[in-house]
């Protein structure tokens, strides 16, 4: 697996699952409300890629890398909450078919990013 | 960053903190949405050690605060709290303050965070002319707020909505009081920093719920009440957010009485509900729908765990007659319903 600065993760395929991480749900706090981008959508890695709501604020879902949105997570668009219950699992936001995008950090590179910081 | 008598508490339960007015807060211990369910169905516990306190004493204390603060504080009886603000010369709020009278010649002001050293300044600055001792207190400060709160902390039939009372809970001397900022029954409690883990604790083995700085806001949110930075600010008067009852006009002198005279409000303070699933937030603004023109901004927007739907306060000018509005959500127009504030009442 593989993050990115912006608190997002990707799996290592040529169709990627995408989703946020731990750290960034639990900065978050309790999501109510997700949107993400159509299948078919063409997105560049950077691009604001949909948005999460908590009760406290709004965050944009940035993606990991360029590529086009095959398949978006109906079940996290009914309930939001798997964001903050399951972020690596059931939490997934949407599969991107990855053609390129700049480098990624690898688990210990994310962990150096958010370490000593309390979410 | 300042941490309150509370730290290692906050530690312990695992605590999302975070930084607010200088100090190191508990934002949540777990799910924000569940804390805030158990304020408005059970008990909620709440660190509230951020709070500024200022001890005001001496045989003018009262005549000092009648003319510092808008409220008339000496109509206000030993043992019972007012709800008043500090104004500028200006009229705009500096802060809005809890007013405890304790003794005769004693009052307790409480102060946001992020404004007690102004107002401990300001108060410092009006006090000149006046026997009075005004002094920064470093006290503890703990609420139990919710439906069961009286369950817990005991019924005190003796002491009403905005009262305060010297009690012993737990074993320990404090300073009890009916008051809170979430809209439910509640108590908050004055104590000794050295106090405030066994009485936390003792809250908590009753069945209070730690309960963090975000469901606070979206419990007072809820209950239609001001925070200063949103609705309130200096450029905002008590009137303008609906307050001018807390404005005692017919003192003969008090700072800010000029201008809060004169004032004749453009805009006021709505309640505004939408149905989509994003909320207005701080900022956006607010759109005639008929013209499509900014006529106001939201100061404050939350999607509403109890309600199930996003609320928001904003200020809109006051000429206009509609029930409906606009809000331009990150580009998107949700329509609004306009509503009586508060959106939760118990």
């Amino acid at each position: 697996m593989r993050y990115t600065k912006d608190h997002e993760w990707l799996t290592e395929d040529e169709v990627a699952t995408v989703g946020i991480t731990a750290y960034a749900a639990d900065a978050l706090g309790d999501v109510v409300f997700v949107e993400l981008p159509e299948p078919g959508t063409t997105v560049t890695a950077g691009d604001p890629s949909g948005e999460i709501e908590s009760t406290k604020s709004v965050s944009e879902i940035y993606a990991p890398a360029d590529g086009e949105i095959v398949e978006v997570n109906q079940a996290v668009i009914d309930d939001p909450a798997l964001i903050n219950s399951d972020p690596f699992g059931a939490g997934w936001l949407y599969r991107l078919r990855v053609t390129g995008g700049p480098e990624t950090l690898d688990e210990a590179g994310y962990a150096a990013l958010t370490a000593g910081d309390s979410a | 960053m300042r941490r309150t008598a509370l730290h290692d508490v906050h530690r312990r339960l695992g605590a999302n903190l975070t930084s607010f007015a200088g100090w190191e807060m508990p934002l949540r211990y777990g799910s924000d949405v569940a804390e805030h369910h158990s304020v408005r169905k059970a008990a909620g516990l709440f660190d509230l050690g951020h709070m500024g306190q200022i001890d005001i004493t001496g045989p003018e204390a009262a005549a000092f605060l009648d003319y510092a603060l808008v409220g008339r504080l000496s109509a206000v009886a030993v043992g019972r709290a007012k709800y008043t603000m500090l104004c500028h010369t200006t009229g705009g709020v500096i802060d809005d303050l809890v007013v405890y009278r304790l003794a005769e010649q004693h009052f307790l002001v409480v102060a946001n965070a992020a404004n007690a050293p102004v107002v401990l300044a300001m108060l410092g600055e009006h006090s000149g002319g006046y026997t009075v001792t005004v002094t920064a207190a470093d006290r503890a400060l703990i609420a139990v707020q919710g439906p069961q709160a009286a369950t817990i902390v005991g019924e005190h039939p003796d002491l009403r909505y905005y009262a305060i009372k010297p009690e012993r809970l737990a074993g320990r001397d404090v300073l009890l009081a009916r008051t809170g900022y979430t809209g439910e029954d509640g108590f908050e409690i004055y104590c000794e920093n050295a106090d405030a883990e066994a009485i936390w604790d003792w809250a908590a083995a009753a069945g209070a719920a730690p309960a963090g700085l975000a469901c606070r806001d979206t419990l007072r949110l809820e209950a239609g009440m001001p925070l200063y930075g949103h609705e309130l600010t200096v450029r905002t008067t008590p009137m303008h957010a609906g307050l001018g009852r807390v404005v005692a006009l017919d003192k003969r002198d008090f700072v800010g009485a000029e201008a809060l005279r004169a004032v004749e409000p453009e805009s006021v303070l709505v309640g505004l509900v939408t149905k989509g699933r994003r909320s207005p937030r701080a900022g956006h603004a607010v759109l005639d729908p008929a013209t499509g023109e900014k006529v106001g901004e939201v100061t404050s927007g939350a999607p509403s765990p109890t309600l199930g739907h996003p609320i928001a306060m904003a200020y809109v000018a006051k000429s206009l007659n509609l029930t409906k509005l606009l809000v331009d959500v990150r580009g998107t127009r949700e329509e609004a319903d306009i509503v009586p504030l508060p959106f939760y009442k118990r």
